[in-house]
């Protein structure tokens, strides 16, 4: 009796999610026909045109993907270089080590920071001293966006490679070191090779937290509807034209953005896969 | 087990009574819960209002700032007692709703706030405010700038405009008045909730503008006098049609609505021709249906609603106009939207006699 009252309970319980994901694709989907309808859809891709005169709207998402690739690429890159020495510091150097937990803390810590509390920092501090520096009159733009994007996304691609370099067999490096390896040749010639689609996989993750950030990005880039034509120019991505606009959006303007919505749904959705089917991967080795 | 259900019992009537409590009322009818949606730029003025009307008859009015265009679309589903509009509806928009009925509530302009060392007064004209914001005037020494203010020194730096980026009634208000006093603007960019401006960086509601022109040196925003005001940003003073150099005030503001307003008081007030108007002034209006009986609306709520438009007409309430940084209505508007309340009906009879 009991079994089959937990069973009915986790079979629905089970039931739900499929239900709300595909109930949450249904209504993108449906709200975003108009849009892909009136303008098609390759050419919604391609358009950069965003404007709102009425009889003559015309709105295209091609400055919105530029700006959230703009933004997410460069983070992607500003990131790097912090990430992946604290992965080797907590993995591999100082593994198990007090020091290493603490670090590892530290940058876990970061991942809990709400994205305001980022945008707020990168409004108040980041951005006087890029304007300081002159690298642009305005402050605000895709760089300084990136910049904080980064300092965001350290934390998912840290802690998941570190564990993934903790992962790599002992004995594979031990006979590496009996061969007279270097610390620094065991890393670049056997740590990297085993754990490196687990590294790679993790940066995917962080590249689909940096994807969808809203708040941060909408503070810091600027929001203009054009397409970026350097680092430092302002731009808007798919996350904060939407969180921008929806307010006194509707009928084709709403479609529109619904239709951003539906398009970085599907590219966070795709990376997330990739970054999934890498991970089992990187099990296997 | 008999003992939790007696307990929750008990409970339940506690509760049921301390509401019932709460809903005793002084006046002669039950109270009511009103629910309205829309603009952001009245909401502090509503807080104070709403707070008041609620010590009158207990009446309790829920308002959400989702913006001009969510409160008109959430009139139109017919889900609120009365929406906030920044922006009257156009005649095509009524055509497609039932009729409604337009009440301004109080006034408020927009002003141009700047961010400029060692600058304490900057004078501007309409057709200056047009250049700089279609990036025709690129520089703050621009000599059409420095004839208009020649006991300043402008600095040699770029002009950094900052505008919206979310669709605003604010924004209407200010292209609406730039269409108005430039023609360039006018065939280039035109009135209205969002505008495609060409040059500098946009940011989220007033305070987002306040915020970046607070931040940013050498750039210039427009920002609901309101939000202005309270925040005692430095702003300017703008050449009206008459010529005159007028500070925005509320005196200055509500002068602007001294001239002729058509009967249902959807009108325009930018670029007004009075004496001593600051130029960029507008209504905020609550729109409301002209038959009340909608979506099971009981008559008491229906009139509670007038109830509330009539105690934000009253001199009471247009007096906290000036408190919390608006100007109120003038005498004319006031006559007109009495009038107008009068023609709201219940099952077509008219609510007020």
């Amino acid at each position: 009796m009991n079994d089959k009252i937990y069973r009915v309970i986790l079979f629905i319980a089970a039931l739900i999610m499929p239900i709300v994901c595909g109930g949450v694709i249904y209504a993108l989907v449906t709200d975003a026909y108009d849009a892909f309808e009136h303008f098609g859809f390759l050419n919604f891709l391609t358009s950069s045109e965003w404007s709102y005169t009425e009889g003559a709207e015309r709105y295209g998402a091609l400055p919105f993907i530029t700006g959230t690739l703009m933004t997410t690429l460069l983070a992607l890159i500003f990131c790097i270089p912090f990430s992946l020495p604290v992965a080797l510091f907590v993995g591999e150097y100082f593994k198990g080590t007090k020091i290493a937990s603490v670090l590892s803390t530290v940058t876990d810590l970061l991942a809990g920071i709400p994205s305001i509390i980022y945008g707020l920092w990168g409004f108040y501090t980041l951005r006087p001293i890029i304007m300081a520096l002159n690298i642009s009159p305005q402050g605000s733009g895709i760089l300084t966006a990136s910049l904080v994007l980064a300092i965001m996304i350290i934390p998912y691609a840290a802690s998941l490679s570190a564990e993934f370099i903790k992962m790599v067999p002992n004995d594979l490096k031990e006979g590496a070191y009996s061969l007279g390896a270097t610390r620094a040749e065991v890393i670049s010639k056997v740590v990297f090779p085993v754990a490196g689609s687990g590294i790679f996989s993790s940066y995917i993750l962080a590249i689909g937290r940096a994807l969808g950030e809203t708040m941060t990005v909408t503070m810091l880039i600027g929001n203009t509807n054009n397409i970026p034509n350097s680092i430092t120019s302002t731009g808007n991505s798919m996350a904060s034209i939407i969180a921008n606009q929806f307010g006194e959006a509707d009928d084709l303007r709403l479609s529109s953005l619904i239709a951003i919505g539906l398009i970085l749904f599907l590219i966070t959705a795709a990376i997330n896969m990739v970054g999934k089917i890498m991970i089992k991967r990187a099990r296997i080795v | 087990m008999k003992k939790i259900f007696k307990s929750t019992m008990t409970l339940v009537a506690a509760i049921a009574m301390v509401s019932c409590g709460g809903n005793a009322t002084n006046g002669s009818r039950e109270a009511q819960e009103l629910s309205g949606a829309g603009a952001t730029f009245p909401l502090p003025f509503y807080n104070v209002v709403f707070e008041n009307f609620s010590q009158v008859n207990s009446d309790v009015v829920a308002y959400g700032g989702i913006g001009s265009g969510g409160g008109v679309r959430n009139l139109r589903d017919k889900i609120v007692d009365f929406a906030g509009s920044d922006s009257f509806l156009s005649d095509k928009e009524m055509a497609d709703m039932d009729p409604v009925v337009h009440i301004p509530t109080c006034m408020g302009a927009v002003v141009l706030a700047y961010n400029l060392d060692d600058v304490k007064e900057l004078k501007l004209s309409g057709e200056i405010i047009a250049d700089i914001f279609a990036g025709d005037i690129k520089m703050w020494n621009d000599e059409r700038l420095v004839a208009l203010n020649p006991d300043i020194t402008l600095p040699a730096e770029a002009i950094i405009p900052v505008f919206r980026s979310d669709g605003s009634g604010t924004t209407f208000v200010f292209t609406d008045y730039l269409t108005k006093v430039s023609p360039m603007w006018k065939e280039k960019f035109g009135a209205g909730k969002s505008v495609n401006f060409p040059s500098g960086q946009a940011a989220k509601g007033n305070p987002g503008v306040a915020g970046v022109v607070k931040q940013t040196k050498n750039s210039i925003g427009y920002v609901g006098s309101e939000y202005a005001f309270a925040q005692k940003i430095a702003y300017a003073k703008i050449q009206n049609q008459r010529g005159e150099i007028v500070e925005p005030t509320a005196a200055s503001i509500s002068a602007a609505a001294s001239g002729e307003i058509p009967a249902d008081t959807r009108c325009s007030i930018t670029n007004s021709d009075a004496a001593g108007a600051y130029p960029i002034s507008t209504f905020t209006w609550m729109i409301i249906y002209k038959e009340q009986n909608y979506s099971d609306r009981s008559k008491e709520q229906a009139v509670a609603t007038l109830d509330l438009l009539k105690y934000i007409l009253s001199d009471e309430a247009q007096k906290i106009t000036s408190e919390v940084h608006y100007a109120p209505l003038p005498a004319k508007a006031k006559e007109l939207s009495l009038k107008n309340l009068k023609t709201v009906t219940f099952d077509g009879t008219a609510i007020l006699q």
